[in-house]
């Protein structure tokens, strides 16, 4: 026995509000991040990403209150993510209460910024996100950045690789190609980067039943496995996620 | 009853203390970087993130060292992450010294041994929740041996008296997770990060007389 696989379930944000309809019984607010994040809490989850999708930067002061009040319920392990552009804004989500901080257009545009927060913060603590879609460059994979929209010329296990060297100790791969599809991860790509780094990757983008999860972590080699949708809309619970897991021989925690 | 949580600057000291008040509601939590306020807490909490060297470094640029050393002398003190860490010798971490307050040296996972017993390889940061076998202490009240907690670390403490070792835990290779001794308790793992076993272990911390 050992580390257990990890199911994360994420949660879309703007403007202080969860976004993308949740679907729990008896919510009060369905868009209220704090009473969903006990409620993932309340279900197993081994942690929770938070993805800020507000667009305009004045905003952006929303997401700290979030994590301010989450972190002062909810004692389970918090990422955060979207418009990271500063080790300033490294620093007030880690001191919100955030354990991770995920950086993804910003990993592109300045990489420096990855190994600047990992020598502050230490590596644990900087998760890259690397949004990937079928292309035909050396892995089979291209770095896409501003949420899939513009193409980097990058290979993601190259990406993935350099990522690793400059600082980051986790690494969440996105298949833009997967991604609302309900199909499953591309179990392909997850494998070849999670078999290329030697630090835990989540991954994400696709799930649509609790099989494709458990074939994230067996076939696709994957550390973590996130979703939202699935679980938002109570199609499955985190609990059920464990327990086709177990079934397949996979160490989950309860 | 007052817990000074000690601020060298070294990140997340948030959710340290919102876990102590959740668990000691009419607790007075301090997260502070001052010597008198660690002097006068009846309890005083270390925890510690990012790269051990660090660490050393801005504790003793704030003239942490000596009000730490005096509690760890006298009251129930706990270390967390890297606070159990610097309690020991030297770590291998850029071969930095520590506080000494235990026998032994902190150490990396090695890449050689980083695989499970069927082969598959393991990561480096050790991170997620990994089960802890616990040897008789206190704050372990209530929680069930095998429990698990919270990780996220590169570098564990091996200890040179295996009679401090509280808890072990295993990645590739069994490692310690937690140590005690007398008035001193610290773990590698994140218990405010812990879920119900973590709250339960600080609540434990809250009420122990050593």
């Amino acid at each position: 026995m050992g580390l257990a696989r990890r199911i994360i379930p994420c949660l879309d944000v703007t403007r202080g509000r969860v976004v993308k309809g949740v679907n729990f019984v008896n919510l009060r607010d369905a868009g209220d991040p704090v009473e969903i994040a006990r409620r993932y809490d309340e279900q197993g989850a081994d942690e929770l990403t938070f993805l800020d999708i507000t667009a305009s930067s004045d905003e952006r002061d929303i997401i700290v209150h979030i994590i301010e009040a989450v972190a002062a319920q909810v004692f389970i392990p918090l990422t955060v993510g979207g418009g990271v552009r500063k080790v300033e804004d490294v620093r007030r989500l880690l001191n919100a209460g955030a354990d991770k901080v995920s950086i993804n257009t910003s990993a592109v545009t300045h990489p420096e910024l990855v190994a600047e927060a990992a020598g502050r913060y230490g590596n644990q603590c900087i998760v890259v996100a690397i949004d990937a879609k079928r292309a035909p460059t050396e892995s089979g994979w291209e770095v896409f950045t501003h949420g899939g929209r513009r193409p980097t010329g990058l290979d993601v296990v190259d990406w993935a690789v350099r990522m690793q060297a400059l600082g980051a100790g986790e690494i969440l791969l996105t298949s833009m190609d997967s991604d609302g599809t309900r199909h499953g991860f591309d179990i392909a790509l997850t494998r070849a980067v999670s078999d290329a780094v030697s630090v835990p990757v989540i991954a994400s983008g696709g799930v649509g039943s609790v099989e494709h999860l458990a074939a994230g972590v067996i076939d696709g080699h994957a550390d973590a496995v996130l979703a939202a949708s699935v679980f938002h809309f109570g199609d499955i619970t985190v609990r059920d996620a464990k327990l086709h897991m177990a079934s397949r021989g996979i160490e989950v925690r309860w | 009853m007052s817990i000074a949580v000690i601020d060298y600057g070294m990140g997340n000291l948030r959710s340290v203390s919102k876990a102590l008040e959740h668990v000691a509601p009419g607790l007075r939590v301090v997260v502070t970087d001052a010597a008198a306020e660690i002097d006068a807490a009846d309890r005083v909490v270390f925890p510690g993130q990012g790269a051990m060297p660090d660490c050393m470094r801005e504790l003793d640029a704030r003239g942490l060292r000596a009000p730490l050393l005096r509690a760890a002398a006298s009251r129930p003190f706990l270390g967390i992450c890297i606070g159990v860490q610097m309690l020991f010798e030297s770590s291998e971490e850029g071969h930095v010294a520590g506080l000494g307050l235990f026998r032994g040296a902190v150490r990396r996972f090695p890449d050689a041994l980083m695989h499970d017993a069927d082969g598959a390889r393991l990561k480096v940061p050790h991170m997620g929740w990994n089960e802890v076998s616990q040897e008789a202490h206190p704050l372990w009240s209530g929680i069930a041996d095998e429990s698990r907690f919270y990780f996220v670390h590169s570098y564990y403490v091996d200890p040179a008296d295996p009679q401090v070792v509280k808890g072990r835990a295993r990645h590739g290779i069994p490692f310690t997770a937690a140590v005690g001794r007398d008035n001193i308790f610290a773990v590698q793992f994140h218990p405010e990060k812990s879920q119900a076993s973590g709250l339960r272990l600080l609540e434990n911390f809250v009420g122990w007389k050593p």
